[in-house]
């Protein structure tokens, strides 16, 4: 198993700060090791690496900002097989060119995080306007079958929180893991605590500690589905490639080693969904009305739920913290007591899909599409609820 | 003669074979075709390696796709097969978080300077400190015979039937305008000079671009009627003409023309890394550590 450490006291901004969340989320990253970050300017994400570009310096480590999001996705790349730990931020156009390496990732299980401050879409879109319309771009945007990990804060304290965490997910699964931002909480100024370094925990890469002969890259058991991995340098004489490949990282192009390997890469989340889950839950038990909401929105909805109870309506809340891989046998569960499931979204459906998909007409589903460029009036979910009250 | 093989493999080829230890063994037979010239210039490469004198634990290579982009899986080095055309980004990611690494990229024409023409570019204007071989065949051999940025005006390619009819880039010239500090263009003819440069390339300090030219004999040469591989090989000794310290502003490559070889390039001016930790020194003082010392510990 992975080991957990503290975090280096030299990347932690210990004390109360009044911050956005862009900036919350650089020293999230910072706090969690990342020692390297490539980037490219992109609004409204740009200010998560302007500050690191301002902090590695002192703190150690690597800024530098390649000619285009392709480079950057794929620099980051070459930086965690030279043994560091990085990020990858960027906005809705930006992810588009990213969408290669992202399956580069997952199929050399490279460990990275990225950071996605997501704007309205689509092409060029909204670039100063919030959205939340990337989240299945994160999901199926790459070609071929993959699976990530993906977090929906909604606040700067979560920005920075939920950073600390996606690099420790990435450690300990060996997939690209996305921190899913919007505009509103990326430029959002709120209280952020941050802890001393001894209060953080860090997860520390799956280091093997075979010797070069006895290694495999991508030698695994029934039992622990994640390789143990190696850097450049340390005399192992890797090879890595994005083909379909065996447990040496040698080209096997055959119908049988892409079975293998596949199956492998997906159910190493799909068969742990379970663990990865996170839903936060408020008077779920007993609601006719539960309002599934993920980030900005999240708070939005919140707002609602406050004032349809006021007026007598059950109401319950599902925050999903961890969006991906998506808590389908918990809004089964749900779906089982309450009337109705609203889902109230900046964008024309996405996550409503989702919990279609979980709750196969076991109780009605709301959508609550938004297109985005602001957050949804609070009336608009508030009439919704009292809708499906009804 | 036994006593100096080296390898169980050596015993069973019954013969001796220098390059054999810096291959991957089991990975042979490789996928290049009869008469190609990838194979030689990975020889060079391998002779390259030894004379270097360099740890090879601490030498990693990377490639992008295509046919020469396949070269990383068969060296017996940390070996990176990265996405079409991202192989010099992958590699400044590589040498900046282990900057104790030489990082070798190591692809083709189209996947240097068609879809990762624009990294090319600003890798030599960084003066990363990379060694890129780009292997020259005039086209794009694993799908089948594509126009490239570097076919030269006349032959014939899939995508381009009734002759091209596109100006080509002149590589060395690019390299050394975005400031490569060091530039060389020799052919699979010339494979002493080729090893040297990339032995010289691999001691080399910065951004270095050795051009290999090099035959594809079941696309360019067939389509075109230039014969097999030696065939090639040959024009290669007939037509070339050794001038180190050329112009690379002349050294422009006409269907079949005369080809200008040499070093043209040999220069010094400080790496990123370099120019980033000497400017972070002046301007943070003792807030600032040296990045990337010698062991290899930032």
């Amino acid at each position: 198993m992975e080991e957990t450490l503290q975090a280096d006291p030299k990347g932690v901004l210990t004390g109360v700060h009044f911050i956005d969340g862009d900036h919350a989320a650089c020293e999230g990253a910072l706090a969690a090791g990342c020692r390297f970050a490539a980037g490219y300017p992109i609004t409204p994400s740009t200010e998560i690496v302007e500050r690191f570009a301002a902090r590695i310096p002192t703190v150690g480590g690597i800024f530098i900002q390649m000619e285009d999001e392709l480079a950057a996705s794929i620099a980051i790349q070459g930086a965690v097989w030279g043994g560091k730990k990085v990020m990858n931020v960027t906005s809705g156009p930006g992810l588009s060119l990213m969408m290669e390496h992202l399956g580069y990732a997952f199929m050399t299980e490279t460990p990275c995080v990225w950071i996605d401050v997501q704007r309205g879409g689509p092409s060029t879109g909204l670039p100063t306007g919030p959205a939340q319309a990337d989240m299945m771009q994160v999901k199926f945007g790459s070609h071929g079958d993959f699976e990530v990990i993906a977090l929906t804060p909604n606040s700067p304290q979560e920005c920075f929180d939920f950073t600390i965490r996606a690099f420790n997910l990435a450690e300990t699964w060996r997939v690209p893991v996305f921190v899913m931002m919007d505009e509103v909480v990326g430029h959002m100024t709120e209280r952020v605590d941050i802890p001393p370094a001894s209060e953080i925990e860090v997860t520390e890469r799956k280091w093997t500690r075979k010797r070069p002969g006895d290694y495999k890259i991508y030698g695994t058991t029934e039992q622990d589905p994640v390789p143990e991995m190696v850097k450049a340098g340390d005399g192992y004489r890797v090879h890595v490639t994005g083909l379909t490949h065996d447990e040496r990282g040698y080209p096997n192009l055959t119908p049988g080693a892409q079975d293998r390997l596949v199956k492998r890469l997906v159910n190493k989340i799909r068969h742990n969904a379970d663990k990865l889950v996170d839903i936060r839950e408020d008077q779920v038990e007993g609601a006719d009305v539960v309002v599934v909401s993920f980030g900005i929105t999240s708070r939005v909805a919140m707002a609602a739920i406050d004032r349809a109870r006021a007026k007598g309506v059950k109401v319950g809340s599902a925050r999903l913290v961890i969006t991906w891989p998506f808590p389908a046998a918990r809004m089964r569960e749900i779906a089982r007591t309450a009337k109705a499931i609203v889902v109230p979204e900046m964008n024309m459906g996405q996550i409503c899909r989702e919990v279609e998909l979980a709750v196969a007409g076991a109780t009605r589903v709301v959508s609550l599409p938004h297109a985005g460029g602001t957050v949804h009036e609070v009336e608009t979910i508030l009439d919704a609820i009292m809708e499906a009250a009804r | 003669m036994t006593e100096q093989l080296e390898t169980p493999q050596d015993l069973e080829c019954g013969l001796e074979n220098a390059v054999l230890p810096y291959l991957r063994q089991d990975r042979i037979p490789h996928i290049w075709c009869p008469g190609c010239g990838i194979g030689t210039t990975v020889n060079c490469f391998c002779r390259a390696l030894g004379d270097s004198g360099l740890d090879l634990d601490k030498v990693a290579i990377v490639s992008g796709i295509g046919c020469t982009g396949r070269t990383a899986g068969y060296l017996n080095l940390d070996s990176f097969h990265t996405t079409h055309g991202r192989a010099i980004p992958f590699a400044t990611g590589l040498k900046l978080a282990n900057p104790e690494l030489k990082v070798v990229v190591y692809s083709g024409d189209g996947d240097l300077s068609a879809i990762g023409g624009n990294h090319l570019m600003h890798a030599a204007r960084r003066n990363m400190d990379l060694m890129v071989v780009c292997v020259n065949n005039f086209t794009y051999g694993m799908t089948g015979g594509q126009v490239a940025p570097t076919t030269p005006i006349g032959p014939s390619q899939t995508t381009m039937p009734y002759g091209n009819f596109e100006n080509p880039f002149n590589l060395p010239f690019l390299a050394d305008a975005c400031g490569a500090v060091y530039v060389a263009r020799w052919t699979v003819y010339h494979v002493r000079q080729l090893a040297k440069a990339m032995r010289e390339g691999l001691q080399k300090k910065g951004f270095v671009f050795i051009e290999a030219l090099s035959p594809c004999p079941t696309l360019y040469s067939r389509r075109n009627r230039l014969g097999d591989g030696v065939d090639q090989v040959k024009y290669y000794k007939e037509r070339s003409t050794i001038k180190n310290g050329a112009d690379t502003k002349e050294v422009g490559l006409e269907f079949q023309g005369d080809i200008i070889v040499g070093k043209f390039v040999d220069r010094d001016r400080p790496t990123w890394l370099e120019s980033m930790n000497s400017h972070y020194n002046k301007v943070l003082g003792d807030r600032f550590q040296t990045y990337g010392a010698p062991n290899g510990k930032d």
